[in-house]
Protein backbone atom coordinates (compact mmCIF):
# COMPACT_ATOMS: atom_id res chain seq x y z
CA UNK A 1 0.00 0.00 0.00
CA UNK A 2 1.53 3.30 -0.95
CA UNK A 3 2.00 6.65 1.23
CA UNK A 4 -1.38 8.71 0.29
CA UNK A 5 -0.69 11.93 0.47
CA UNK A 6 -3.14 13.44 -2.03
CA UNK A 7 -5.32 16.30 -0.81
CA UNK A 8 -7.95 16.99 -3.00
CA UNK A 9 -11.22 19.34 -1.52
CA UNK A 10 -12.97 19.71 -4.64
CA UNK A 11 -14.97 16.26 -4.20
CA UNK A 12 -18.09 16.96 -2.16
CA UNK A 13 -17.88 15.21 1.45
CA UNK A 14 -14.04 15.00 1.00
CA UNK A 15 -12.02 17.72 3.43
CA UNK A 16 -8.51 17.75 3.99
CA UNK A 17 -6.07 14.61 4.73
CA UNK A 18 -4.29 15.84 7.45
CA UNK A 19 -3.66 14.02 10.91
CA UNK A 20 -6.25 15.54 12.65
CA UNK A 21 -8.51 15.39 9.97
CA UNK A 22 -7.93 11.47 10.12
CA UNK A 23 -8.14 11.11 13.81
CA UNK A 24 -11.71 12.97 13.82
CA UNK A 25 -12.61 10.59 11.52
CA UNK A 26 -11.38 7.35 13.47
CA UNK A 27 -12.45 8.44 16.36
CA UNK A 28 -15.89 8.05 15.50
CA UNK A 29 -15.52 4.19 14.17
CA UNK A 30 -13.13 3.12 17.01
CA UNK A 31 -15.68 0.64 18.60
CA UNK A 32 -17.32 -0.73 15.45
CA UNK A 33 -13.53 -1.54 14.47
CA UNK A 34 -12.30 -2.90 17.73
CA UNK A 35 -15.51 -5.16 18.10
CA UNK A 36 -14.35 -6.37 14.39
CA UNK A 37 -11.20 -7.05 15.68
CA UNK A 38 -12.36 -8.96 18.70
CA UNK A 39 -14.41 -10.99 16.34
CA UNK A 40 -11.37 -12.17 14.26
CA UNK A 41 -8.89 -12.71 17.23
CA UNK A 42 -9.02 -14.34 20.53
CA UNK A 43 -6.05 -12.19 21.59
CA UNK A 44 -4.20 -9.26 19.77
CA UNK A 45 -7.26 -6.99 19.19
CA UNK A 46 -5.69 -3.66 19.84
CA UNK A 47 -2.51 -4.62 18.21
CA UNK A 48 -4.98 -5.56 15.11
CA UNK A 49 -6.49 -2.42 15.14
CA UNK A 50 -3.43 -0.26 15.34
CA UNK A 51 -1.32 -2.00 12.73
CA UNK A 52 -4.76 -1.20 10.16
CA UNK A 53 -4.58 2.40 12.20
CA UNK A 54 -0.82 2.61 10.66
CA UNK A 55 -1.93 0.88 7.17
CA UNK A 56 -4.70 3.22 6.74
CA UNK A 57 -2.98 6.71 7.98
CA UNK A 58 -0.58 6.01 4.65
CA UNK A 59 -3.54 5.39 2.55
CA UNK A 60 -5.56 8.27 3.47
CA UNK A 61 -5.55 9.64 0.24
CA UNK A 62 -7.26 7.14 -1.40
CA UNK A 63 -10.60 7.78 0.65
CA UNK A 64 -12.69 8.71 -1.35
CA UNK A 65 -15.18 9.94 0.76
CA UNK A 66 -15.48 10.64 4.50
CA UNK A 67 -18.74 9.02 4.49
CA UNK A 68 -17.29 5.67 3.80
CA UNK A 69 -14.69 5.75 6.14
CA UNK A 70 -16.33 3.29 8.62
CA UNK A 71 -16.33 0.26 5.74
CA UNK A 72 -12.79 1.68 4.38
CA UNK A 73 -11.00 1.22 7.82
CA UNK A 74 -12.52 -2.24 8.24
CA UNK A 75 -11.88 -3.53 4.90
CA UNK A 76 -8.10 -2.51 5.88
CA UNK A 77 -8.40 -4.02 9.37
CA UNK A 78 -9.74 -7.31 7.33
CA UNK A 79 -7.09 -7.02 5.00
CA UNK A 80 -3.91 -7.19 8.08
CA UNK A 81 -5.49 -9.49 9.62
CA UNK A 82 -5.76 -12.17 6.17
CA UNK A 83 -1.74 -11.50 5.53
CA UNK A 84 -1.45 -12.05 9.48
CA UNK A 85 -3.18 -15.42 9.07
CA UNK A 86 -1.29 -16.17 5.96
CA UNK A 87 2.16 -15.78 8.01
CA UNK A 88 0.68 -17.68 10.42
CA UNK A 89 -0.27 -20.61 9.06
CA UNK A 90 0.83 -21.90 5.69
CA UNK A 91 -2.81 -24.28 5.15
CA UNK A 92 -6.18 -23.10 5.78
CA UNK A 93 -7.64 -24.72 8.59
CA UNK A 94 -10.00 -27.42 8.03
CA UNK A 95 -10.29 -29.81 10.57
CA UNK A 96 -13.54 -31.49 11.01
CA UNK A 97 -15.99 -30.52 12.64
CA UNK A 98 -18.18 -33.46 12.94
CA UNK A 99 -21.43 -33.94 10.99
CA UNK A 100 -23.46 -30.98 11.23
CA UNK A 101 -26.06 -32.07 8.08
CA UNK A 102 -28.75 -32.90 10.81
CA UNK A 103 -28.32 -30.36 13.21
CA UNK A 104 -31.31 -27.80 13.79
CA UNK A 105 -30.84 -25.13 16.37
CA UNK A 106 -34.42 -24.42 15.67
CA UNK A 107 -35.99 -27.73 16.14
CA UNK A 108 -33.49 -28.24 19.48
CA UNK A 109 -34.95 -25.59 21.34
CA UNK A 110 -38.44 -26.95 20.33
CA UNK A 111 -37.04 -30.45 21.68
CA UNK A 112 -35.20 -29.33 24.30
CA UNK A 113 -37.30 -26.30 25.01
CA UNK A 114 -35.42 -24.64 27.81
CA UNK A 115 -37.81 -22.28 28.71
CA UNK A 116 -41.18 -24.26 29.72
CA UNK A 117 -43.01 -21.31 30.20
CA UNK A 118 -42.15 -19.01 27.09
CA UNK A 119 -44.16 -18.42 24.55
CA UNK A 120 -41.52 -17.06 22.42
CA UNK A 121 -38.64 -19.28 22.89
CA UNK A 122 -36.98 -19.20 19.80
CA UNK A 123 -36.49 -15.53 20.74
CA UNK A 124 -35.78 -15.45 24.22
CA UNK A 125 -32.75 -17.86 24.04
CA UNK A 126 -30.87 -14.81 21.63
CA UNK A 127 -31.89 -12.67 24.42
CA UNK A 128 -29.68 -14.52 27.05
CA UNK A 129 -26.79 -14.05 24.52
CA UNK A 130 -25.08 -10.82 25.44
CA UNK A 131 -21.87 -9.48 23.29
CA UNK A 132 -19.69 -11.23 25.12
CA UNK A 133 -20.82 -14.57 25.20
CA UNK A 134 -21.29 -13.85 21.62
CA UNK A 135 -17.90 -13.67 20.84
CA UNK A 136 -17.25 -16.66 22.80
CA UNK A 137 -19.04 -18.86 20.55
CA UNK A 138 -17.85 -17.19 17.34
CA UNK A 139 -13.94 -17.89 18.70
CA UNK A 140 -14.64 -21.42 19.37
CA UNK A 141 -15.37 -21.32 15.27
CA UNK A 142 -12.38 -21.91 13.04
CA UNK A 143 -10.87 -18.72 11.35
CA UNK A 144 -12.58 -19.93 7.88
CA UNK A 145 -15.75 -20.26 8.69
CA UNK A 146 -15.43 -17.39 11.60
CA UNK A 147 -14.54 -14.52 9.19
CA UNK A 148 -16.95 -15.07 6.11
CA UNK A 149 -19.81 -15.40 9.31
CA UNK A 150 -18.65 -12.31 11.14
CA UNK A 151 -18.45 -10.10 7.78
CA UNK A 152 -21.39 -11.43 6.22
CA UNK A 153 -24.03 -11.14 8.85
CA UNK A 154 -22.39 -8.94 11.51
CA UNK A 155 -21.00 -6.34 9.48
CA UNK A 156 -22.64 -6.34 6.51
CA UNK A 157 -20.59 -7.39 3.68
CA UNK A 158 -21.68 -8.55 0.71
CA UNK A 159 -20.65 -12.33 -0.12
CA UNK A 160 -18.64 -11.41 -3.36
CA UNK A 161 -16.46 -8.85 -1.17
CA UNK A 162 -15.97 -11.32 1.42
CA UNK A 163 -14.34 -13.94 -1.54
CA UNK A 164 -12.26 -10.79 -2.69
CA UNK A 165 -11.06 -9.59 0.73
CA UNK A 166 -9.99 -13.29 1.97
CA UNK A 167 -9.09 -14.48 -1.65
CA UNK A 168 -11.18 -17.30 -1.96
CA UNK A 169 -13.52 -18.36 -4.62
CA UNK A 170 -17.11 -16.96 -4.46
CA UNK A 171 -18.24 -20.85 -4.76
CA UNK A 172 -16.04 -22.02 -1.60
CA UNK A 173 -16.99 -18.75 0.31
CA UNK A 174 -20.57 -19.98 0.35
CA UNK A 175 -19.73 -23.38 0.90
CA UNK A 176 -18.18 -21.87 4.19
CA UNK A 177 -20.80 -19.77 4.77
CA UNK A 178 -23.10 -22.57 4.57
CA UNK A 179 -21.28 -24.59 6.95
CA UNK A 180 -19.88 -21.77 8.90
CA UNK A 181 -24.06 -21.04 9.78
CA UNK A 182 -24.41 -24.65 11.20
CA UNK A 183 -21.49 -24.85 12.86
CA UNK A 184 -22.20 -21.95 14.73
CA UNK A 185 -25.79 -22.61 16.19
CA UNK A 186 -24.35 -25.77 17.05
CA UNK A 187 -22.05 -24.14 19.04
CA UNK A 188 -24.59 -21.30 20.36
CA UNK A 189 -26.58 -24.43 22.08
CA UNK A 190 -23.16 -26.16 23.29
CA UNK A 191 -22.26 -22.60 24.73
CA UNK A 192 -25.92 -21.96 26.26
CA UNK A 193 -25.35 -25.24 28.26
CA UNK A 194 -21.61 -25.56 29.37
CA UNK A 195 -22.29 -21.15 30.66
CA UNK A 196 -25.62 -22.05 32.63
CA UNK A 197 -26.81 -19.42 29.84
CA UNK A 198 -30.13 -21.46 30.21
CA UNK A 199 -30.99 -21.88 34.10
CA UNK A 200 -31.09 -18.37 33.99
CA UNK A 201 -34.68 -17.85 32.71
CA UNK A 202 -35.71 -21.20 33.94
CA UNK B 1 -40.68 -25.65 -17.96
CA UNK B 2 -39.35 -24.97 -14.32
CA UNK B 3 -39.08 -27.90 -12.46
CA UNK B 4 -41.43 -27.24 -8.85
CA UNK B 5 -40.83 -30.50 -7.74
CA UNK B 6 -41.57 -30.61 -4.05
CA UNK B 7 -38.08 -30.88 -1.86
CA UNK B 8 -37.64 -32.29 1.81
CA UNK B 9 -37.20 -30.70 4.70
CA UNK B 10 -33.48 -30.74 4.50
CA UNK B 11 -32.99 -29.33 1.43
CA UNK B 12 -35.68 -26.22 2.63
CA UNK B 13 -33.75 -25.38 5.75
CA UNK B 14 -30.51 -25.41 4.22
CA UNK B 15 -31.17 -22.94 1.87
CA UNK B 16 -32.87 -20.51 4.16
CA UNK B 17 -30.27 -18.25 4.85
CA UNK B 18 -29.35 -17.80 0.97
CA UNK B 19 -33.01 -17.94 -0.01
CA UNK B 20 -32.96 -14.30 2.54
CA UNK B 21 -29.33 -13.60 0.89
CA UNK B 22 -31.53 -13.43 -2.45
CA UNK B 23 -28.66 -15.52 -2.95
CA UNK B 24 -30.76 -18.74 -4.83
CA UNK B 25 -31.26 -19.12 -8.26
CA UNK B 26 -35.14 -18.50 -8.96
CA UNK B 27 -35.62 -21.63 -9.55
CA UNK B 28 -34.40 -22.87 -6.52
CA UNK B 29 -36.52 -19.71 -4.85
CA UNK B 30 -39.05 -20.93 -5.83
CA UNK B 31 -39.15 -24.58 -4.44
CA UNK B 32 -38.08 -23.54 -1.14
CA UNK B 33 -41.42 -21.17 -1.54
CA UNK B 34 -43.46 -24.10 -2.31
CA UNK B 35 -41.92 -25.94 0.60
CA UNK B 36 -42.57 -23.03 3.03
CA UNK B 37 -46.32 -23.10 1.51
CA UNK B 38 -47.16 -26.27 3.18
CA UNK B 39 -44.24 -27.11 6.29
CA UNK B 40 -45.27 -25.08 9.16
CA UNK B 41 -41.95 -26.53 11.08
CA UNK B 42 -39.94 -24.87 8.19
CA UNK B 43 -41.72 -21.39 8.29
CA UNK B 44 -40.79 -21.35 11.92
CA UNK B 45 -37.00 -22.10 10.91
CA UNK B 46 -37.56 -19.57 8.35
CA UNK B 47 -38.68 -17.04 11.05
CA UNK B 48 -35.71 -18.10 13.77
CA UNK B 49 -33.49 -17.16 10.42
CA UNK B 50 -35.02 -13.78 10.56
CA UNK B 51 -34.16 -13.53 14.18
CA UNK B 52 -31.21 -14.62 13.87
CA UNK B 53 -29.89 -12.52 11.30
CA UNK B 54 -31.28 -9.56 12.93
CA UNK B 55 -29.56 -10.74 16.55
CA UNK B 56 -26.27 -10.93 14.39
CA UNK B 57 -26.98 -7.71 12.78
CA UNK B 58 -27.53 -5.29 15.92
CA UNK B 59 -24.07 -6.99 17.48
CA UNK B 60 -21.60 -5.12 15.27
CA UNK B 61 -20.20 -2.43 17.69
CA UNK B 62 -19.37 -3.27 21.26
CA UNK B 63 -18.51 -0.11 23.59
CA UNK B 64 -14.73 -0.03 23.82
CA UNK B 65 -12.84 0.39 27.21
CA UNK B 66 -11.02 3.35 27.98
CA UNK B 67 -7.85 2.17 28.45
CA UNK B 68 -8.17 0.47 25.04
CA UNK B 69 -9.40 3.56 23.66
CA UNK B 70 -6.74 6.16 24.98
CA UNK B 71 -4.17 3.34 23.90
CA UNK B 72 -5.04 3.52 20.02
CA UNK B 73 -5.37 7.90 20.71
CA UNK B 74 -2.10 7.96 21.80
CA UNK B 75 -1.24 6.13 18.82
CA UNK B 76 -2.56 8.33 16.52
CA UNK B 77 -1.17 11.26 18.35
CA UNK B 78 2.42 9.87 17.22
CA UNK B 79 1.02 8.76 13.33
Amino acid sequence: MHAGSVIDMSEAGVRDRTKEAFQELVLAELPALYSLARRLVRDGAEDLVQEALLQAFRAFGTLKEDAAAGRWLKTILVNVFRDQLRKRSRTVDERPMGDLSDFSLYRTLVDEDPFPYSDTLHADFLRVFDSEDLREVLIRLPDIYRVPLVLRYIDGFATKEIARLMEAPLGTTLARLHRGRRLFEREMWAYAQEAGLLTKES
Amino acid sequence: MTDTKAIPCSEAVGQLWDYLDHAISPEDQEKVEKHLSFCRTCCGELEFAKEMRAFLATSSAEEIPSHVKERLERFMEGL
